[in-house]
């Protein structure tokens, strides 16, 4: 059905395209002077903070100085690449990073989902609204306050330890054991953006067609059967492309609560590749390395955003591009 | 037989409800409780806060962790660049988003497929950290307030989200104005910008959360300009020095200098300054937020 309708979009789209094809003449140009210059002025713009930087992956291939520049730094092809696969700590933040951006993916994906399909069961508008207002509140803290927060749940004497106390167990120091550190930060995540991600869950499952359920009640169907034939196949579109939309951003989940909650102790669990970029990049002001390891990075997302693409278009899903 | 399925559907139907209440309390108060203790701390006297066990209420009651805030200078500066940088980092993003906006959900547009293409790749590559530092130290937008407001101000999303909306809007409205002889821009400003109001608010309140909430280029561009930090920043600075000098090795410093703060107490007053903002806020403009999500989810 999705892919009939899909077609039949496109094939209108097409034909209102047609409809406003214009040709290029001289007379057409000067009447769209203000587009033209407009759109020219941002294209500068764009290109200087979104292009440019592009042009510094040069660095990468040479040993960058700034006194010499970009033009004349010594050339050492991928010395740079070498040395990272090379570098156990390298593979290590690789790890890092997959293992907690999939985690993450996971853990929040799940409960958004959970989320909106439980709320839209609450009956009473007012409470609905009361909890959904009250769930979208830490999407607006800033990941400062997020970690500061959790940081003291989680301290010694944090309500975590109370709680555990309470329940005759011994206190858990959570941030000085590797073991607790990737499900600390997926919570934090959850805990963030849960109710946030919810909205869009909620918004597709209001368009959905009430007499669906009317006639699954008429066939005795409870709460949990209208729940999974009904509700879950109706958003399935949306979490196809939310989910595709995610994928390709699976790497850049590892900056702000490692930085912020990782120490010493934890590093090896903690440190990202963002985290690898910035010692090596700005602390050791190794220029080139730490292009390098963004090269990685963005090459990396790339290839997942185009994998993530090809496998929902297989899937005859929506696609991003 | 058919009226017994239906009880039993009632029956597991009242299961479902009770542990559907379950879970949405204990997904309140998993939410509210963090928010509520920070507040609690913050007006709690800072060496009885040692002893833990402050919930909901502050035990002894005190206002130092605020005063002690709000009286030191870096703060004082901190709230000023912070609000400067998100009154006028939305304004300049709404204004150039908007008209970019426009120009390329124009119809009749000749470049409108390459300028969008131009700005889609930037939402997938990006030339990464040291590039772009290296950049911005070139066009002297290291320490300087600027840096702030002027390299993030056009995003292709929020740029794309107002496309949309833009589209929506019928061309006879665009045509009619045209024929009395009205150029592109007071089309843009006269005809559509009135009726794109909602999606304007929806970036606008993207763009000002995310200045309000930004800490990482004050540290990255602004490290040496006291000047120019932000709330964030200062915040960040508070929680860094709480996380590795560890509770008690303050307490004893404070208890030595007769003070009654600890870095705890004082940092949980910095976080309810720089949230109260947001936190009043927020429940007013949900609507335009939610708006601006639809939008966005359902691109083309």
């Amino acid at each position: 059905m999705s892919q009939e309708t899909s077609a039949s979009v496109k094939r209108a789209r097409k034909k209102k395209n047609d409809e406003y094809k214009v040709k290029t003449s001289m007379a057409e140009v000067k009447r769209q002077s203000f587009l033209i210059v407009t759109s020219a002025i941002f294209l500068v713009y764009g290109f200087i903070f979104y292009y440019v930087p592009l042009g510094g992956w040069i660095m990468a291939f040479e040993n960058y100085k700034p006194k010499t520049g970009l033009l004349h730094s010594k050339w050492v092809g991928l010395a740079k690449f070498k040395f990272l696969f090379e570098d156990a700590t390298f593979i290590r933040v690789i790890r890092n990073t997959l293992a907690m951006g999939v985690l993450n993916l996971v853990a929040t994906f799940f409960m958004a989902i959970l989320f909106a399909i439980l709320l839209n069961e609450v009956r009473t508008t007012l409470i609905k609204k009361g909890i959904q207002t009250i769930s979208y509140m830490p999407h607006f803290l800033s990941w400062i306050i997020v970690t500061g927060i959790l940081h003291d749940a989680l301290s010694a004497n944090g309500v975590v330890n109370e709680i555990i106390q309470a329940f005759g167990g011994t206190p858990i120091m959570f941030f000085s054991e590797t073991k607790y550190f990737w499900p600390i930060v997926a919570f934090a995540n959850v805990w963030k953006e849960t109710g946030w991600n919810a909205i869009i869950y909620l918004a597709a499952i209001t368009s959905i067609d009430p007499c669906l359920y009317e006639a699954a009640s008429i066939d005795g169907a409870g709460r949990l059967s209208k729940i999974f034939h009904i509700t879950l196949p109706s958003i399935r579109p949306t979490i196809m492309i939310l989910l595709l939309i995610n994928v390709g951003n699976v790497l850049n989940a590892g900056f702000e609560v490692q930085y912020l909650l990782g120490n010493d102790v934890i590093k090896s669990v903690s440190d990202t590749i963002d985290i690898y970029v910035l010692n090596w990049g700005i602390s050791q002001s190794d220029f080139s390395l730490g292009t390098a390891a963004g090269i990685f990075k963005s090459v990396v997302s790339i290839i997942l955003i185009v994998i993530a693409n090809n496998m929902a278009k297989r899937a005859g899903e929506e696609r991003l591009f | 037989m058919g009226k017994s399925k239906l009880k039993r559907a009632k029956g597991w139907d009242l299961v479902f409800v009770i542990l559907n209440g379950i879970f949405m309390l204990a997904f309140v108060v998993i939410t509210l409780y963090p928010v509520i203790n920070t507040v609690a701390i913050s007006f709690n006297d800072g060496i009885d806060a040692v002893r833990g066990g402050i919930h909901l209420w502050p035990r002894e009651f005190t206002l130092k962790n605020y005063v002690t805030v709000l009286g030191k200078q870096n703060i004082k500066t901190a709230a000023i660049v912070t609000v400067a940088r998100t009154v006028i980092g939305s304004a300049l993003s709404l204004a150039t988003n908007a008209l970019l906006a426009y120009v390329v959900s124009r119809k009749r547009f000749l470049f409108k497929a390459q300028v969008s293409l131009f700005w889609v790749i930037t939402m997938y590559v990006n030339g990464g950290l040291v590039p772009v530092l290296l950049l911005y130290k070139n066009l002297h937008l290291t320490n300087s307030f600027w840096v702030y407001v002027i390299p993030g101000m056009i995003s292709a999303f929020n740029m794309l989200v107002m496309r949309t909306y833009m589209q929506g809007i019928p061309d006879s409205l665009e045509e009619s104005a045209a024929l009395d002889g009205a150029g592109h821009f007071t089309i843009f400003w006269k005809i559509i910008s009135p009726l794109c109001l909602p999606v304007y608010a929806t970036v606008t309140l993207f763009v000002a959360v995310y200045q309000w909430n930004s800490w990482f280029d004050a540290m990255l561009y602004n490290r040496m300009k006291d000047e120019y930090t932000t709330l964030q920043y200062e915040l960040m600075k508070l929680l860094t020095s709480v996380m590795q000098q560890g509770g008690n090795a303050n307490n004893m410093k404070s208890v030595a200098s007769g003070s009654r703060v600890t870095p705890v107490t004082v940092r949980s007053a910095a976080t309810v300054i720089t949230m109260l903002p947001i936190i009043c806020l927020y429940p007013f403009l949900q609507r335009y937020f939610v708006t601006g999500l639809t939008i966005g989810g359902v691109k083309e």
